[in-house]
């Protein structure tokens, strides 16, 4: 028996493809001997170098088979890669930054101790971000106890209530997205501890956050709530439920997984904000229980403090903090990536 | 006997009038949506009530003048002369440094992910330059002032050499340290991923019969994205770099880590001297006295006031890009 082999003109042949690893590693060979016998130097003159020879050498193959209309379609796609390439390294070059400078001042007692004995200027085995840590989560549980009402019962009125308003609200939640953090902070500075007997505490820093992460919660609700099937709702309503009990039955369960994404969004984008700290929270450097009275240790804050202080010491214990924070925020992205794929896959 | 009458029920009342529960509901959704309303109108009232008295006092000065010092008169009252004008320029020369490098890198980013990255490697680029949106600002400093500073700072000379003859690439003196240029590539960095997913948004929406007609006169990949992509998703294009332009205004930590913030106008940007609004306010807030602060309050509204102005003219062009796909 013979089985019909599937015809793919469009799929590239073995000769093709022989091709493109020919010119691929002549370019690399004529990149390193340029580099080599010519006074460039360093690994931008690598990678400039080699892909102008790549073009060069792949273009006088493609023009043999496809003429000048070939040669410009390559260059396209080459320069394409190239752009992509070059975001790419950027961020290549900051995760490892992060990681290998970082990585030197883990230990253990980072996680355990304050900074209540300790100054930032110590060498960086003394001390540690514990109070940091605790701060943070205060602050970001306050931010997650207002804004995610918020976000979410906008979200509603966006998807459910379709309201008169929805275009305009739609709008300014876009518009507050693109508030610049800093001006969150002097805002909670002039209308609260300028105005109020309160002054710097975790609960103003948690306010700030809040303006901050609204507009990400809402955004991703509405998308998550649209999600949900026309088909839920009506049922629900011909069920003889009213709007309120579709909406809190049907349709919020419904989109759960992805509300908890958009929260684990918000929260993303705001665990890292420092400018609106340096207004509201304060520093403080050991834990403290309260959140609404004193200052409070914070994660950014204290990447903030070792890098003003500027001294090698204070410097590593930026990086390893940074380096914390990093792998907090990479942990809750991956978080609402994955249920944010089981959602999809639900459908 | 009497035949049984049936007993008929009363009609059941059809109203479409909403329930006591449901207007509850609607009430409190309603109050609750406009609340990014009542946040961005107190921010604005707020910052303009306390930082009133320094716009009173200065009056125009404070966008045209540079400077920020306060003195005191012969009462022994605090007298401040506040200027906002060379961090205004900084802030408008940083932002247009980083959109020059951060737009073509996002608009091929984006045409490389929309139509040659294969499936696999597209999944995975997109995901990575989603969380290069989610990286803190701080951890862009860091890197711009310890990785990405003295890298730049020899790019700055290179520059300089060769191209040192067009005005704003010369140098007063030699020194290219923390300039707005390295600031730019820092904020250029963290733009991209704004830039790259609205471009990606608007590529992907371009019409499918317009794409195949291309294909079918013969057209190369290449040709049918000059034809048809770039004409269809350039005001998704511009759009995309005005949010950009929103965010670059107003970042501020990883800025004033890389910039020597001085308050001169200087718009030589390689140049070792630069200005930015916000930074300057976290520079200037620990020290600051009472009518100090006010003038800072003063500088966040007119942050903020430049910001939603930027935000609301991308807003507009996007929404018009990404409808006239459907």
């Amino acid at each position: 028996m013979t089985t019909i082999q599937p015809i793919r003109p469009w799929a590239a042949s073995k000769a093709d493809r022989a091709m493109t690893g020919a010119s691929l590693l002549s370019a690399v060979l004529l990149t390193a001997l340029l580099v080599a016998v010519t006074p460039l130097k360093g690994k931008l003159a690598y990678f400039f170098v080699f892909f102008v020879v790549w073009f060069v050498l792949d273009s006088i193959l493609i023009a043999r088979r496809f003429g000048t209309k070939g040669v410009r379609d390559g260059l396209a796609a080459k320069i394409t890669l190239f752009g992509a390439v070059i975001v790419m390294m950027a961020v290549a070059s900051i995760l490892w930054a992060t990681i290998s400078r970082g990585v030197k001042g883990l230990h253990l007692s980072l996680f355990s101790q304050t900074m209540r004995t300790t100054s930032f200027t110590d060498p960086f085995s003394h001390g540690g971000m514990l109070h940091s840590i605790i701060g943070t989560l205060y602050l970001i549980l306050i931010a997650i106890v207002i804004s995610v009402p918020m976000g979410i019962l906008t979200a509603i009125y966006l998807t459910e209530i379709k309201g008169r308003a929805a275009g305009l609200i739609r709008f300014l939640v876009q518009a507050m997205s693109g508030v610049p953090s800093v001006v969150a902070g002097l805002f909670i500075y002039a209308a609260i501890i300028l105005n109020t007997p309160l002054r710097n505490s975790a609960f103003l820093g948690g306010l700030a956050l809040t303006i901050l992460m609204v507009p990400t919660v809402t955004r991703t609700a509405e998308e998550v709530l649209n999600l949900v099937p026309r088909d839920l709702r009506e049922a629900g309503l011909a069920m003889g439920a009213t709007q309120w009990k579709t909406v809190a039955l049907v349709v919020l369960p419904a989109a759960r997984s992805g509300l908890i994404t958009a929260t684990v969004l918000g929260v993303a984008r705001v665990a890292g904000e420092t400018a609106p700290l340096l207004f509201t929270v304060g520093v403080f450097d050991s834990i403290n229980k309260n959140p609404f009275k004193g200052g409070s240790g914070t994660i950014p804050t204290y990447i903030w403090a070792g890098l003003t202080a500027g001294t090698s010491d204070s410097v590593q214990r930026a990086w390893t903090a940074i380096l914390v924070l990093l792998a907090v925020v990479l942990i809750l992205f991956t978080l609402a990536r994955t249920l944010g794929n089981k959602k999809m896959k639900a459908k | 006997m009497p035949a049984p009458t049936a007993e008929t029920p009363d009609p059941r009342k059809l109203t479409t009038k909403h329930r006591a529960s449901d207007r509850l509901f609607r009430a409190v959704v309603t109050t609750f949506s406009f609340s990014a309303l009542i946040i961005l109108t107190l921010i604005g009232l707020f910052l303009l009530i306390k930082g009133f008295s320094t716009f009173k006092e200065q009056g125009l000065h404070f966008f045209t003048t540079a400077g920020w010092s306060v003195t005191q008169d012969a009462n022994g009252k605090d007298v401040g002369h506040f200027g906002l004008s060379a961090m205004l320029l900084g802030t408008v020369l940083i932002a247009l440094v980083a959109l020059f490098i951060a737009v073509p890198l996002s608009v091929l980013t984006a045409l490389f992910l929309t139509f040659y990255a294969p499936e696999r490697i597209r999944t995975f680029l997109v995901s990575v330059v989603d969380l290069m949106a989610a990286f803190p600002s701080i951890l862009y400093g860091l890197w711009g002032f310890f990785i990405l500073g003295p890298m730049a700072e020899y790019w700055a000379k290179l520059i300089n050499k060769y191209l040192g003859w067009i005005p704003f690439l010369s140098v007063p003196q030699p020194s290219f340290t923390r300039s707005p240029f390295i600031a730019g590539i820092v904020l250029a960095v963290m733009i991209v991923p704004i830039v790259t997913s609205v471009s990606r948004e608007v590529f992907s929406q371009t019409p499918l019969d317009r794409v195949q007609a291309a294909y079918a006169l013969g057209a190369s990949k290449w040709g049918m994205i000059k034809a048809v992509v770039l004409p269809f998703g350039s005001s998704g294009i511009v759009g995309g770099a005005m949010l950009g332009l929103g965010r670059a205004f107003g970042e501020t930590v990883a800025v004033y880590s890389v910039l020597n913030i001085v308050f001169r106008p200087n718009w030589h940007i390689l140049f070792t001297q630069g200005g930015n609004v916000a930074s300057m306010i976290i520079g200037q807030w620990g020290e600051a006295g009472k009518a100090e602060v006010s003038a800072l309050l003063a500088a966040g509204l007119v942050l903020f006031v430049l910001t939603l102005l930027v935000n609301f003219a991308a807003d507009f062009v996007v929404n018009r890009a990404v409808k006239s796909g459907r």
